[in-house]
């Protein structure tokens, strides 16, 4: 039986109780503008698959990753998808910890107002010391 | 890739069968599909096919199993928004069924 399921679950034990029960803190950040490279989407992609492992997920968006949730995002000229109403999706994964730096709001003349998710606002110093406690940091 | 006809149009789909322009999208095809599928529509399937339509329209996403639960229990109330009801009318998984049949990419996150 234990090795039936060790094969079925790709060698990944879901039996053991010590591996399965732990919840990891982790952070995913983005610090790249929302078009022009894959990383903000891919982003976007292992976010909400992290989401089915139940762990704790969180977002900061950084430098030119502040652009990714600016309103009003009109990408027909360039022929890509705008996929910036995802993010308005995360609610209902249940990832609600979306920090923004506010320097980088401020360098580019951004305010919270023009960002199309709720989002909490910090200081460069703070985003240090909440990445500073998460047991996982994966930056795009 | 593939195509599939319907009705004598010609649409896209990918190896698996997901309709590769959602655009191209309307009731016909959706029961092309279903029959594909091997799902006999009823207006309760419908509703779940709308419902993921309305979702992607809004974020541009087929959203997860445990996501539409929820969802739908909001929308259409506690009795629809759980799987066993969902599992019922889409048997092989009503994520990627009602997806295929709605015209939507396969979910994110669908193992």
């Amino acid at each position: 039986m234990g090795e039936e399921m060790t094969e079925a679950t790709g060698g990944i034990d879901f039996e053991d109780e010590d591996a399965s029960g732990v919840i990891k803190k982790f952070m995913f950040v983005n610090r790249k503008a929302p078009y022009g490279t894959i990383y903000a989407l891919e982003a976007l992609e292992v976010v909400l698959i992290s989401a089915a492992f139940d762990q704790d997920v969180s977002l900061a968006f950084l430098d030119d990753g502040v652009y990714q949730l600016v309103k009003g995002q009109h990408t027909k000229a360039i022929d890509v998808k705008n996929f910036s109403p995802t993010y308005r999706a995360l609610e209902g994964y249940d990832i609600e910890k979306l920090y923004v730096e506010k320097e980088s709001l401020e360098q580019r003349g951004l305010t919270e107002a023009d960002l199309l998710v709720d989002v909490e606002v910090m200081s460069s110093a703070d985003i240090a010391k909440m990445m500073a406690e998460q047991d996982v940091v994966i930056s795009f | 890739m593939a195509t599939i006809d319907v009705n004598g149009k010609n649409y896209e789909t990918d190896e698996e069968g997901y309709l590769l322009n959602l655009g191209e999208w309307n009731e016909e095809v959706g029961a092309y599909l279903a029959v594909e599928e091997k799902v006999e529509m009823t207006p309760s399937h419908w509703e779940v096919v709308n419902f993921l339509r309305e979702y992607y329209n809004d974020y541009q996403i087929a959203p997860a199993i445990r996501v539409l639960t929820k969802a739908i229990g909001k929308k259409l109330g506690p009795e629809k928004g759980n799987s066993k009801y969902l599992y019922e009318l889409f048997p092989y998984g009503p994520a990627k069924q009602a997806c295929k049949i709605a015209g939507l990419p396969k979910p994110t996150g669908c193992i």
